[in-house]
């Protein structure tokens, strides 16, 4: 049995509103913990657009994904948050009362939670490895087909197909070239948007004969049982052939899909979560859905909109966990306790 | 405006009317052109508004930038006449654009 975490109020998503809701929590005296699929903080705004501009934070005539995402780390630092990052909730249980919540949460890294609230801040849903559409490579999948390396050891001694043009599809050809029978990288073109340094190592290794470099795009797979023998390509020239190999790696990029929220017990619309627009809570007490990742009636997808939701979802948040203070709106102008809680009084 | 027709996997035409100046990609979510999802809203990062120019057309329309040829690595069945919508700009020029859907935006 794992250690139970217990918190006052666990965040899923650490993208801008989530990032968010850990300040209006702070200012209620509520800690949280955040925990995110992708290994790092900021959500869409670091894994999709970090370098474009983002032209509607109020305040900010122009300000980039990741910009934003850096300022509000600054803003919410002085409460602490402790993040749990590759980690997706699995289970969402709850084990408490409608007037005094409790929820059991487990992730799928063995985490589990004991919290109070729980906020959902999950954006489009979790970014999972996009896959190629090959008929049937689900039956390949974790056997013989990966999307990421969980022990570079299994790849001993195997004829691995690498497939993409990027950094990950360019670390793992240069990571696994020693220690694979062979490794072999598939790319559409012969340009790479990977790092230099490694499209550079990974020419080298090519020109030694240590792996091969072939350009075309994979159209299927053949295999038995969940293991593949060949990958069929289809070559820049037109031309279909079978290509040999027992392990294949594509590495498309990410996507978003809803995942495991769906098994949670919350009502769904359209892959959405509904939610009032009182205290942005769902159809669980305790339960909040702020951000993209909620609908309600007249709903835009913008992240100022996503920041007002969490001001909100906060507030009752607070009577959750602290059923019996008294409840004063302060400003942060003006309440010498709030000023303190952010270290600036 | 400007007129452009979609030709679907299925070999079914549509003909959309594009605001000059906004992007052919959204042309296509504003009237629900089948084929299109543009997951990341135009952003150039996702690959999902990937869409084959028609022959007749591949002279014509200015070439992909860098980053779009990045971008579309990520999708599936790229061809030499693969575009990514969000990055053609509608313009008088483009009057009569034909382009073909994929099967899949993956």
């Amino acid at each position: 049995m794992t250690e139970i975490i217990k918190t006052d109020a666990l965040i899923v998503g650490a993208g801008p509103v989530g990032l968010f809701a850990v300040f209006e929590l702070g200012l209620l005296d509520i800690k949280a913990h955040v925990l995110d699929i992708l290994p790092k903080i900021g959500g869409q705004c670091s894994e999709l657009y970090p370098e474009k501009p983002i032209y509607d934070i109020p305040g900010f005539p122009t300000i980039t994904g990741q910009g934003l995402v850096d300022n509000l780390m600054k803003q919410i630092e002085p409460f602490h948050p402790t993040f749990h990052f590759n980690e997706q909730v699995e289970q969402l249980e709850s084990i408490g009362t409608p007037a005094a919540p409790l929820f059991r949460v487990r992730t799928n890294g063995d985490l589990t939670f004991e919290a109070k609230t729980v906020i959902i801040a999950a954006g489009g849903g979790s970014f999972q490895p996009k896959k190629p559409p090959v008929p049937g490579i689900e039956a390949y999948e974790n056997i013989s087909v990966f999307y990421a390396v969980r022990k570079m050891e299994s790849f001993r001694g195997k004829r691995v197909l690498i497939v993409g043009g990027g950094d990950s599809a360019l670390d793992w050809s240069l990571n696994l070239a020693p220690i694979a029978e062979r490794v072999i990288l598939m790319h559409r073109r012969d340009e790479f948007r990977a790092a230099p340094h490694s499209v550079n190592a990974m020419r080298e290794l090519v020109a030694a004969g240590k792996m091969d470099l072939t350009l075309g795009q994979m159209t299927g797979l053949k295999g038995e049982g969940g293991e593949l023998s060949a990958v069929t390509v289809k070559a820049n020239d037109g031309s279909i052939y079978d290509f040999e190999c027992n392990r294949m790696m594509p590495f498309f990029g990410l996507t978003m899909k809803l995942g495991p929220i769906a098994d949670w017990g919350l009502n769904l619309h359209e892959n959405l979560v509904p939610v009032d627009t009182e205290k942005f809570e769902t159809n669980v007490p305790g339960v909040f859905a702020i951000g993209d990742i909620n609908t309600y009636p007249g709903k835009l997808k913008l992240i100022l909109s996503g920041f007002h939701e969490a001001a909100l979802a906060a507030q009752k948040a607070n009577r959750y966990v602290f059923p019996d203070k008294k409840v004063v709106f302060q400003y942060t102008t003006s309440s010498s306790s709030l000023q303190k809680k952010l270290g600036v009084g | 405006m400007v007129k452009i027709t979609f030709i679907d996997a299925a070999g079914q035409s549509r003909i959309v009317e594009a605001e000059e100046g906004s992007t052919v990609m959204e042309a296509a979510i504003r009237n629900d052109v089948s084929g299109i999802e543009a997951e990341c809203g135009g952003a150039c990062a996702c690959a999902t508004c990937h869409v084959y120019v028609d022959d007749s057309w591949l002279e014509k329309l200015p070439k992909a930038e860098s980053m779009e040829e990045d971008m579309l690595d990520f999708a599936y069945d790229v061809r030499p006449a693969s575009r990514l919508s969000c990055q053609i700009r509608v313009t008088a020029e483009i009057d009569g654009l034909v382009l073909h859907t994929p099967e899949q935006q993956g």
